[in-house]
């Protein structure tokens, strides 16, 4: 380890650091939001082959879940891990303990959102580089609009986690809160029923979730559109409305 | 010159009065007590001096600054350890010293704050598997990381067992001879006894006194207890003639002697005068437990 280096840096790049060595050692947040994310790509995309499907839109198993496992590993990262491990860290002190010193504790969550967006970014290269290798998926043609709907999906993602993580009490808490959240959220992203074949109502329905839209935006700027003004203005309000939210709920202790 | 000045600090939490009025001076090197049982209104204090609350009324300043005025200026030169105040689980000591001395400008070298604080062996063990008294000393060490003139010591020994306790007083004594000024809150009276240069004394959320220690047991009870066995019989008037005894009992053999002043001495002369030994002689002075108790009408634990 390090213990040895001399020169520390800024306490958000020394937080930053400690908090990806405790990620790392965690281990549970890496396999649920990076590791998971391109095995569950790998199963599905052998078992549709290379045919497009005229029941999926023209695209082939594997096209049609790329956005959706990008979607998945967002969700993990955004309302699982991180708001679990910063209600753990509220109920046990840890905050309350970095508010004795000049740092303020808002740097920790600045780190935490840091990390866990750049597992994100790791993921979907990994997925896109895998989709692309083993399933012939072409990388996303419209790459500034697959760029901006991703940071859209993950802001309101990452919103709605910190409002999690405010409103819960334990860590306990949150990870029920997250899976209740989570769970709905996948299934309105066609994690089980593909939006290409979901009855209209239901798609209607998903059109306004955060999970929805932003498989839909991402599906989009993959094929050569631009991501529609519905989806990136839903994605848009959630990430407005819930950072709002997270604002002014959070506690630090 | 006081580094820290309470003046009728209030406080209250959605209608408890939590502190309705407490002052006190902290001088420069001191190691000073806050003693008071649960609920008093200890950890409230020192959490707004240390600019965590704000007071609703009063005035406090910490080596001249307003804790929630100059709160950034503040947490560069105090440093507090508060109860229940964890660390990630899986963090090692040394990630967590390197980490909070990060945080502060000017840093006290936090290997040899570790080498001292007896965490050496320990510099990769991560925070979970530590024991109590070895999480309470890590504790220590972040709360002085920062190289504070001002440490806050909150419930510091709660937990732990009598020899991490014993350890961990030798520590903050030793903390004093760097010129570190202390403020311990408590309600572990031989803690007091044992640290304190001076005591505030709280409850209910007002100081009823100020004193050392042993200033404290004079001011309530200079009243001594002797009890003996006499060898011989021993007629009470003997006794009873000498003007520091005040009262003179018998629990089947033993003889129990209550007086003021030099009891043991005006005792033990007459005794000898008469031929008679004083066996399994005891002495009972008043302690700080009965000056508490005496103080604020109730048992502290």
């Amino acid at each position: 380890m390090s213990s040895t280096t001399v020169a520390v840096g800024s306490p958000l790049r020394a937080l930053t650091r400690t908090e990806t060595r405790l990620l790392l050692r965690e281990r549970a947040g890496l396999i649920w939001g990076l590791g998971f994310p391109p095995v569950l790509l790998i199963i599905l995309g052998a078992l549709g082959g290379k045919k497009p499907d005229k029941d999926l839109d023209g695209l082939t198993l594997a096209a049609t879940y790329v956005p959706i496992v990008i979607a998945f590993s967002l969700a993990m990262l955004a309302l699982n891990v991180m708001p679990v491990l910063l209600a753990t860290y509220r109920e046990r002190g840890v905050l309350r303990r970095m508010s004795t010193t000049p740092v303020p504790p808002s740097r920790l969550l600045a780190a935490q959102l840091l990390i866990n967006l750049a597992v994100a970014v790791i993921t979907t290269v990994v997925v896109l580089l895998i989709a692309r290798a083993a399933f012939d998926v072409g990388l996303p043609r419209q790459a500034g609009g697959f760029l901006l709907a991703f940071l859209l999906a993950a802001a309101g993602l990452f919103a709605i986690g910190l409002t999690i993580a405010s409103l819960a009490a334990s860590g306990k808490v949150a990870n029920a809160a997250g899976a209740l959240t989570f769970f709905p959220m996948m299934f309105f992203a066609g994690l089980w029923v593909p939006r290409a074949v979901m009855p209209d109502a239901l798609r209607h329905v998903s059109d306004y979730t955060p999970m929805g839209a932003a498989v839909q935006a991402l599906q989009d700027s993959a094929r050569d559109h631009f991501p529609g003004a519905l989806h990136l203005g839903v994605l848009a309000v959630y990430a407005v409305g819930f950072s709002v939210a997270a604002i002014r709920l959070f506690r630090w202790e | 010159m006081p580094v820290i000045e309470v003046t009728n600090l209030r406080k209250r939490y959605r209608g408890n009065e939590a502190v309705r009025d407490v002052s006190f001076s902290v001088e420069a090197g001191e190691i000073f007590g806050i003693l008071g049982p649960n609920g008093a209104g200890k950890t409230t204090t020192v959490e707004c001096l240390a600019g965590l609350r704000r007071a609703d009324d009063g005035r406090i300043r910490v080596l001249g600054l307003d804790p929630q005025h100059d709160r950034e200026q503040l947490r560069q030169v105090l440093g507090i350890q508060l109860q229940e105040s964890e660390l990630p689980a899986n963090i090692q000591v040394d990630e967590a010293l390197e980490l909070y001395s990060s945080f502060y400008p000017d840093p006290a070298d936090w290997r040899s704050l570790r080498d001292t604080l007896g965490l050496a062996a320990k510099r990769d063990t991560r925070y979970s598997k530590l024991s109590g008294g070895r999480k309470q000393r890590l504790s220590i060490a972040l709360a002085l990381v920062g190289n504070p003139q001002i440490a806050v010591l909150d419930e510091l020994t709660t937990g732990l067992d009598p020899v991490a306790r014993r350890e961990t007083w030798d520590l903050i004594e030793h903390i004093r001879e760097r010129g570190v000024t202390i403020v311990l809150v408590t309600h572990f009276m031989q803690e007091a006894e044992h640290l304190c240069d001076r005591v505030a004394v709280i409850d209910s959320g007002r100081v009823v006194a100020i004193d050392s220690p042993g200033g404290l047991v004079n001011r309530v009870n200079a009243e001594q207890r002797l009890r003996f066995y006499p060898s011989a019989e021993l007629d009470d008037r003997l006794l009873t003639d000498l003007p520091q005894i005040t009262a003179v009992a018998r629990h089947g053999r033993q003889v129990l002697v209550t007086g003021t002043g030099d009891v043991l001495g005006a005792v033990t002369s007459v005794l000898a005068r008469a031929g008679i030994v004083a066996e399994q002689l005891r002495i009972e002075q008043a302690s700080l437990d009965d000056a508490f108790i005496a103080l604020t009408g109730q048992e502290i634990s």
